[in-house]
């Protein structure tokens, strides 16, 4: 018994791993010793994230975080299940918009950049405020 | 007890558009449908505003956004997402959830003992799904499903409650009852609710003390269910396999009105194509296709709508058969010197597709039906995100009639249209 060739899909579109179970025709006469041992591929999912329902990817847009490993388009793991403690890096809304910095909770409540070229935000009695959740991750692409 | 809970998401496709725009806090919100014909839902502000649910958006258009109110087209990646997110969170929490829509699910709280506790558990997932998801639910407990919608209809209704409302005691029951037209009572629609009015029932709570045999013999056995729901009877069992679905339709409202033939037909191809789509990944195969067209109904002059069906010789679910009854259908419906505003193809008569009466002339040859099927799995793989084949009757590229002009990005489905810090 032979698989035949269905046609050209290109490789390109299939995870690696899976590219030789269907490109090429293979005899299936005598079965791959490795069949009983198949474990899936690594996911990074598994790796980045815990709960799915919760999790979000945001844009960073701007430097004020690079000292954190946070470069400028950088795709943040952010986590809303996560009660966000003092000194967790989170996301939050101030007065409508997105912001990635580091929360300080005391002595004052105060949003840190982590960047000597900007300046701590303390939120000023009346500001709107939201933590939307904590990032656990961030992913900077270099190619 | 044994008690049941209905989740429901508050106005919950404007919700979704707040959930990445922290700006519209407290901005009345409205979402359109395709084409941008009707508000299909309203943020609490919006309706405070006096916007009905249906009226054309050209109609509220001008003093709505007068007075600073924020339009959508409709999202409908970023709404199914979510969706999925909060069924997920749920499904988490009980043993048994049915899901009734993109908005609403129903729990078995079997792991409750009394109304305190279900209170609490009401609570408590309230907050996580706001929590975790950002959107705003209220929740209705009670021992049927009937009295479910009665009790979240109440949570809806109570303004500065906690959005949860259990309504489990015979005295709570009879008094909530009392308060309620039958007319919204779940499964009682208007003509129904006519037809009680007639026999004297108004209330809910005189449609729960009418007499069962009358309500079986002069309506439904389907009504005497639900006699039996509003009085605490459990007959409507949390079905955790939802039924196949039994037919499809795609349609839409053009922007610009169509109408000759020859327009129309890329069109009405477009929705046949569409309509195969879905019919493939329900995996079911359709007996008839449908065809619909018809002018505006605002054009009082000019008035036609056309409806007609093909009949195929045994089930289909290859786009090439749609399309060509589709096409055979609209031929016959077609007429000269109409501006069409709206059509549709319709799909019915479903069979599972590995059960399926062979015609008796038809001489099917397994061969040929394998590799159809490899053809359209082919074309829907390629098809998944975005079309790049098109059947040549089909709408050349790019000329897509849909109108969605004020649609938000695809925060969660799309690396393009992520949400972004500033």
């Amino acid at each position: 018994m032979t698989i035949n060739y269905l046609g050209s899909i290109s490789a390109n579109d299939l995870p690696a791993t899976f590219t030789k179970f269907f490109v090429e025709p293979v005899s299936v006469g005598f079965p791959s010793p490795a069949n009983d041992y198949l474990e899936s591929p690594i996911d990074l999912n598994q790796y980045l994230i815990k709960n799915g329902a919760a999790t979000f990817l945001v844009r960073v847009s701007g430097d004020s975080m690079l000292d954190a490993n946070i470069a400028d388009q950088a795709i943040l793991i952010v986590d809303r299940s996560l009660k966000p403690k003092h000194g967790s890096i989170v996301v939050a809304s101030l007065d409508g918009d997105f912001v990635c910095k580091r929360l300080q909770l005391k002595p004052r409540l105060c949003l840190l950049p982590e960047n000597p070229k900007y300046e701590p935000i303390y939120i000023q009695h009346g500001q709107d405020l939201d933590i939307m959740g904590t990032v656990t991750a961030a992913i900077n692409k270099f190619e | 007890m044994k008690l049941l809970a209905l989740v429901d998401c508050d106005n919950f496709y404007a919700s979704c558009e707040r959930v990445f725009r922290p700006d519209l806090k407290k901005i009345p919100i409205v979402v359109l449908s395709n084409n941008d014909g009707c508000v299909i839902a309203r943020s609490k502000e919006a309706k405070a505003m006096g916007i009905k649910m249906g009226v054309p958006w050209f109609q509220v258009k001008k003093n709505y956004l007068a007075q600073g109110g924020k339009v959508f087209s409709s999202n409908f990646p970023l709404y199914g997402d979510l969706s999925k997110r909060v069924m997920n969170i749920l499904d988490g929490m009980v043993k048994r959830i049915e899901i009734y829509s993109i908005d609403e699910a129903f729990l078995d709280l079997q792991h409750i003992q009394n109304t305190n506790q279900a209170y609490e558990f009401g609570i408590y997932c309230r907050n996580t799904i706001r929590q975790w998801v950002g959107i705003p639910v209220r929740i209705g407990i009670a021992p049927t499903k009937t009295l479910t919608k009665v009790a979240s209809h109440i949570a809806k209704n109570t303004n500065g409650g906690t959005g949860i409302y259990c309504l489990s005691n015979q005295k709570d029951i009879s008094c909530s009852l009392k308060a309620l037209p039958i007319r919204e009572i779940w499964g009682v629609g208007h003509n129904l609710s006519r037809r009680l009015n007639q026999v004297g029932i108004y209330s809910a709570y005189e449609l729960a003390q009418a007499d069962i045999r009358f309500i079986r013999k002069k309506f439904s056995v389907v009504l005497e269910r639900t006699v039996r729901e509003l009085r605490g009877e459990s007959c409507i069992q949390i079905d955790d396999h939802s039924a196949p679905k039994k037919q499809i339709v795609v349609s839409r409202s053009f922007r610009t009105k169509v109408e000759s033939l020859s327009a129309l037909k890329p069109l009405i191809s477009n929705f046949a194509v569409r309509a195969g789509e879905k019919l493939r990944h329900e995996k079911q195969k359709c007996a008839q296709v449908s065809v619909f067209i018809s002018t505006s109904k605002f054009n009082k002059q000019l008035q036609y709508r056309g409806f007609n069906s093909f009949q195929f010789p045994c089930p289909v679910d290859d786009t090439r058969s749609i399309l060509m009854g589709a096409n055979k259908a609209l031929n016959t419906i077609f007429r000269d010197g109409y501006p069409y505003a709206k059509a549709g193809v319709l799909l019915s008569q479903f069979s599972h597709p590995t059960f399926i009466q062979k015609s008796l002339f038809e001489v099917t040859d397994q061969q040929h039906l394998k590799q159809d099927t490899n053809l359209m799995q082919t074309i829907d793989g390629l098809n998944g995100d975005q079309t790049q084949i098109y059947y040549a009757s089909q709408c050349p590229l790019g000329s897509s009639p849909i109108q969605k002009e004020m649609v938000s990005p695809k925060y969660t489905t799309n690396w393009w249209e992520l949400p972004t810090t500033k």
